[in-house]
């Protein structure tokens, strides 16, 4: 099952090209660009391991790239997502952040059911 | 990308004098020749590269065959003659000139490059390349980078680093070395792959006197003074003392002696009492000022 996470995820995968027009523009607004990458990619999880720093001194997408394709040898199995920090003061958060590897197979969650104590139900999410 | 659109055909013929000046190439150099006082050997190389990017460009608005020169560079020699600023000038150039994105110059020695024990050397110099893509990284003393007395100096993991996107990015990033002409010419025999790489070796010639003196007169105009008529001919005696006497670095012994004129010159005006002091008094280096030094000591 894939996975829908961050933007563009309903699209088909984004090629090179389209990753270094996106970062390119995160640049151009000034937003800090850093990949992250995780094995498990558990809707509750929402941080990821870090691959290598942000890249606060970055000026152009082909050193992001650089690091999306280190990211993408090291962990081939991985899913990795490319993250834009906004740092201006009232955001301070991410702005941008979209999937650029999923793993070939792709398990997908599910939502489980549960009977809790005085017949409440209670739902959870696991791995398929 | 500007390639040429496949549903109209092909020019036949170009003007490059006009694609020049799209690019605004005579401007770039004008500005060239009006800052930077002699270095002839430089500009003459700038001009074949701006040129040479020119008919690329017209080579591929006529559809034919175009592969984006190798443009990595070294620049040897002296202290002071301009390696730095000329490399400065070098990113805003190819920036012009649409062979670099951004045009932005990062500037590193050995430290930045190489780490201190094993596994440190590859991030840090793969952080300073994402720095530097899209623009200029100049490598100062690149030399220090090979160690040949000791054979597992982590210099040479970072040298290999460089050479491979050196050879794969290169339209993402332009790559300049500089130092001394003898060590870097010791540096490339132990490092063939890099000698080979770089397809542009300029030497930056020393100054004459004259050209210093024109040297000094920029760098005046720029922080805002003037000589008065007889701090000229000191200068000038100062200039043919100082290119005898030891440690002497082209530009910038020049530029330290000028920030000493001014110290004296502060000095002596804020000394001076019993009149008020005027614009004229604020911006003229004396004679004196010059002749304090310890040049004229002798």
């Amino acid at each position: 099952m894939r996975i829908t996470q961050g933007t563009f995820s309903f699209l088909p995968d984004l090629t090179d090209a389209e990753i270094r027009a996106q970062v390119e523009y995160a640049l151009r607004q000034g937003w800090a660009v850093s990949v992250e990458h995780t094995a498990e990619a558990h809707p509750r999880d929402v941080y990821w391991e870090m691959f290598g720093m942000p890249m606060f001194d970055l000026k152009d997408a082909a050193g992001a790239l650089l690091e999306v394709n280190a990211c993408r040898k090291t962990f081939p199995q991985h899913y990795v997502k490319v993250n834009a920090f906004d740092a201006t003061q009232g955001f301070e958060s991410t702005r941008l952040s979209f999937l650029v590897q999923r793993p070939a197979d792709e398990p997908g969650y599910r939502v489980v059911r549960q009977e809790g104590a005085g017949r409440a139900i209670r739902y959870t999410v696991e791995r398929r | 990308m500007n390639g040429p659109d496949d549903l109209t055909p092909a020019p036949e013929a170009i003007d490059l004098a006009a694609l020049a000046r799209d690019a605004g190439v005579p401007d770039v150099l004008a500005e060239l020749e009006r800052d930077l006082v002699g270095l002839q050997p430089v500009k003459s190389r700038i001009r074949d590269i701006a040129a040479l990017l020119t008919v690329d460009r017209g080579r591929r608005l006529l559809g034919l065959p175009s592969d984006p020169p190798s443009l990595h560079m070294c620049f040897t020699g002296n202290p002071g003659t301009g390696k730095t600023t000329v490399a400065l000038r070098m990113a805003q150039i190819l920036h012009a000139l649409g062979y670099v994105r951004k045009g932005h110059l990062i500037a590193v020695t050995r430290d930045d490059l190489v780490g201190q024990y094993i596994g440190h050397t590859a991030p840090k110099t793969r952080e300073v390349l994402k720095k530097a893509m899209g623009g200029v990284l100049f490598i100062d003393e690149a030399y220090y980078l090979y160690r040949p007395e000791n054979e597992r100096d982590y210099g040479q993991e970072s040298i290999e680093i460089l050479l491979q996107v050196m050879e794969n990015q290169r339209d993402d990033l332009v790559v300049i070395l500089a130092g001394y002409r003898d060590r870097m010419q010791t540096f490339f025999r132990s490092n063939p792959g890099m000698a080979s790489r770089i397809a542009h070796h300029i030497d930056f010639p020393d100054y004459s006197e004259p050209e210093l003196e024109a040297i000094a007169g920029l760098m005046l105009d720029k922080m805002g003074y003037r000589l008065a008529p007889d701090a000229q001919d000191a200068l000038r005696e100062y200039i043919a003392r100082r290119v005898r006497q030891p440690h002497f670095a082209n530009a910038r012994s020049i530029r330290n002696a000028l920030d000493r004129a001014r110290l004296r010159q502060a000095s002596r005006l804020v000394a001076l009492t019993g009149r008020p002091v005027s614009r004229e008094d604020l911006t003229t280096i004396a004679a004196q000022d010059l002749r304090a030094s310890r040049v004229f000591n002798d």
